[in-house]
């Protein structure tokens, strides 16, 4: 049987990538450019008997996922910029409880109201920064139609697998821009459910790490009866403010993403073997990459393109094993140097870090690329 | 025989943190012995709360129990209710909690009329952080914020959930404990959002700022500005001058959210 294609958006295909991996409850609030999610999920949800809620704000819109997510289900808002200031309170509460649940931000210009229509990538240190307090952060950063469907699936494998937050952050080009996208049939990606306890309700803990770093989470309405809070808590669920407890329990929920990057962090090398300038770009800002690239190996300049796909945690190693043989690192991206202050980091002194940032509302361009190749190569 | 509260609460977790003299122990066993008298099942009940005082009581209580961030208890509890609907959802706070931070997810609970129960325990200020003003601060007391007296107004909680759609509206007194279980299991009976505002006393915050020498002054005082809404029918407005009402004050049938949503949910399937 031939394959369903589809002429469709990137926010639309981020709806029907959700539903691929199972999810049952939406609950958001109206934000451009990111609103097309919530539609979809409104007309789609209700015919496979999930849930779809447009709630009083985005604080509640986050809230009511987290407590939807607690009853066992697949769960999902989306935002944009000063949606996702709003949602970072209860953000903070999904990382301390270790409630999967993902978040779908598309990229607008900010900070504060901003620029609604226009595409921006300002919000990669929001992702990770945002809420305050120690957690882990994972965020992706898709850079076409087929792949924020993919990304999206993705998002709640790791939700589900992590027992956190996910986010998907797609610039606001990749949101609204229409392409081909193929649908997976079921069961062609992988998809993730949690860690359902197996043990008698009476000895269910809902942070037992004798069963890892990821603890099986029960749902409310079941068998099990636990205790879920924002304090800092000991592995029944109860707060507790003994030092080595919180400690060992705030260590353990970064460890989670710390010690699992290699199965987290995701990239797509392009004309890497031989690279001597090697451009580090996400979302739409790569598709400009690439065709810069390109033009640059027309012209004989040994340039290559190391694709983010996963922004956090960040492709340090890669990165650092790279600038021991590189000349240079170029870093376009559309804030004013955020990925190129964490690329900076990485490298370590190795090679320079040359930025291009736009906060104009307007896609950088491949020839700005290609001019800065040719000044560094 | 005596009534065995134990049998809700978790083992070991008790004391509470609650200071002496303070109402919100009494209101917890009105709520056991309403859910106990309504028959909930533990593993079908989820107990939602937002921060401070009153909204640690559910982690005493044996049940699904959900201690949120300040303020967003409604919204937390919307996503269980809907979710799941079978569930019995209960929502306990305090009156800063609910009415100052959370105002804006009780209203548009109130507005769904999702079927839940929202108990709030109105002790006229913030007692967690040592007694600043609520929404729910008589105006001209003081509070640690308001050392010249409080120049703001407070809400009317019960006239706030009548007017944002909720269809059952009760309001009793830490004093009069044999009515707390009463309205708690008229309101969980009841099909809609169902709102119980208990008047409750904060010795420690409010009270001695207050020029209350005692607890029982504080009780007493309870006892005194309460009338029941049958006999206030037959007071005069100057009879019910600084009195305050309380038992079931409203009651109406109205399409509650999750039944609503069930009928989305069948339109959507019919749907080409």
């Amino acid at each position: 049987m031939a394959k369903k294609v589809a002429f469709m958006q990137g926010n639309e295909a981020a709806a029907h990538g959700a539903l691929y991996a199972g999810c049952k409850f939406f609950g958001g609030y109206p934000i451009t450019p990111s609103t097309e999610v919530a539609e979809v999920m409104s007309a789609e949800l209700p015919k496979l008997g999930g849930k779809f809620i447009q709630m009083e704000d985005e604080i509640g819109a986050m809230a009511a996922i987290i407590g939807a997510s607690l009853t066992g289900a697949k769960v999902l808002t989306s935002t944009s910029g000063p949606g996702l200031s709003l949602k970072q309170e209860n953000i903070g509460y999904a990382c301390i409880t270790e409630v999967p649940c993902v978040i779908i931000n598309v990229m607008r210009g900010g900070p504060s109201t901003g620029m609604p229509t226009g595409p921006s990538q300002s919000d990669v240190m929001c992702a990770k920064w945002g809420t305050h307090g120690d957690h882990p952060a994972i965020t992706l950063v898709p850079a076409s139609v087929q792949e924020l469907f993919e990304e999206t699936v993705r998002a709640f494998n790791l939700a589900e697998k992590y027992r956190t937050p996910v986010m998907v952050m797609p610039d606001e080009i990749v949101a609204h821009m229409r392409e081909r996208i193929v649908f997976p049939e079921p069961g062609e990606l992988e998809v993730i459910d949690r860690t359902k306890p197996t043990v008698a309700p009476e000895q269910y803990k809902p942070y037992d790490t004798q069963f890892g770093d990821v603890p099986p989470l029960a749902a409310f309405g079941s068998e099990y009866r636990f205790h879920v809070t924002g304090l800092n808590k000991m592995a029944d669920g109860f707060p507790t403010t003994k030092a080595a407890v919180v400690q060992a329990e705030e260590e353990r929920q970064v460890r989670k993403v710390e010690a699992n990057v290699d199965d987290i962090v995701k990239f797509e090398e392009y004309m890497m073997d031989d690279a001597e300038v090697v451009v580090v770009a996400f979302g739409s800002t790569s598709r400009s990459a690439r065709f810069a690239v390109n033009e640059a190996r027309k012209q004989g300049i040994k340039a290559g393109l190391f694709r983010l796909i996963t922004f956090w945690p960040f492709p340090e190693k890669q990165l650092l094993a790279i600038s021991k043989k590189v000349k240079a690192f170029i870093t376009p991206e559309m804030n004013l140097g955020m990925c190129t202050g964490v690329v900076k980091g990485c490298v370590e002194g190795n090679a320079p870090v040359h930025g291009i940032f736009r906060v104009d509302g307007e896609p950088i361009n491949p020839t700005q690329i290609l001019d800065m190749i040719k000044e560094v190569k | 025989m005596a009534f065995d509260y134990d049998k809700y609460l978790r083992p070991g977790k008790l004391p509470h943190i609650w200071c002496p003299g303070c109402g919100h122990g009494i209101v917890m066993k009105g709520l056991i012995r309403a859910i106990d008298a309504c028959g909930l099942e533990k593993n079908n009940t989820a107990i939602v709360s937002g921060i401070g005082c009153a909204s640690r009581l559910p982690g005493y209580m044996d049940f699904c129990t959900l201690h949120t961030a300040h303020g967003r208890a409604a919204a937390f509890a919307t996503g269980v209710k809907m979710a799941k609907p079978e569930m019995n959802v209960i929502l306990v706070g305090g009156d800063g909690d609910g009415t100052a931070i959370g105002g804006n997810h009780f209203i548009h609970a109130c507005r769904r009329n999702i079927d839940m129960t929202y108990l709030i325990m109105n002790n006229n200020i913030y007692g967690m952080t040592g007694g600043q003003f609520s929404p729910c601060t008589p105006t001209g007391a003081k509070a640690s914020t308001t050392p010249y007296g409080n120049p703001d107004p407070a809400f009317d909680i019960a006239k706030l959930a009548i007017g944002a759609g909720a269809t059952f509206v009760a309001r009793g007194t830490a004093y009069h404990a044999t009515q707390i279980d009463k309205l708690i299991a008229e309101a969980i009976q009841h099909k809609g959002f169902s709102v119980v505002e208990i008047l409750d006393d904060c010795p420690t915050t409010y009270g001695r700022r207050n020029k209350f020498k005692s607890v029982i002054e504080m009780m007493n005082r309870l006892k005194e500005i309460a009338v029941p809404v049958k006999a206030a029918e037959k007071m005069s407005p100057e009879q019910l001058e600084g009195k305050i009402l309380t038992g079931v004050l409203y009651k109406a049938e109205k399409p509650e959210y999750t039944g609503e949503y069930a009928k989305v949910i069948e339109r959507a399937k019919g749907a080409k």
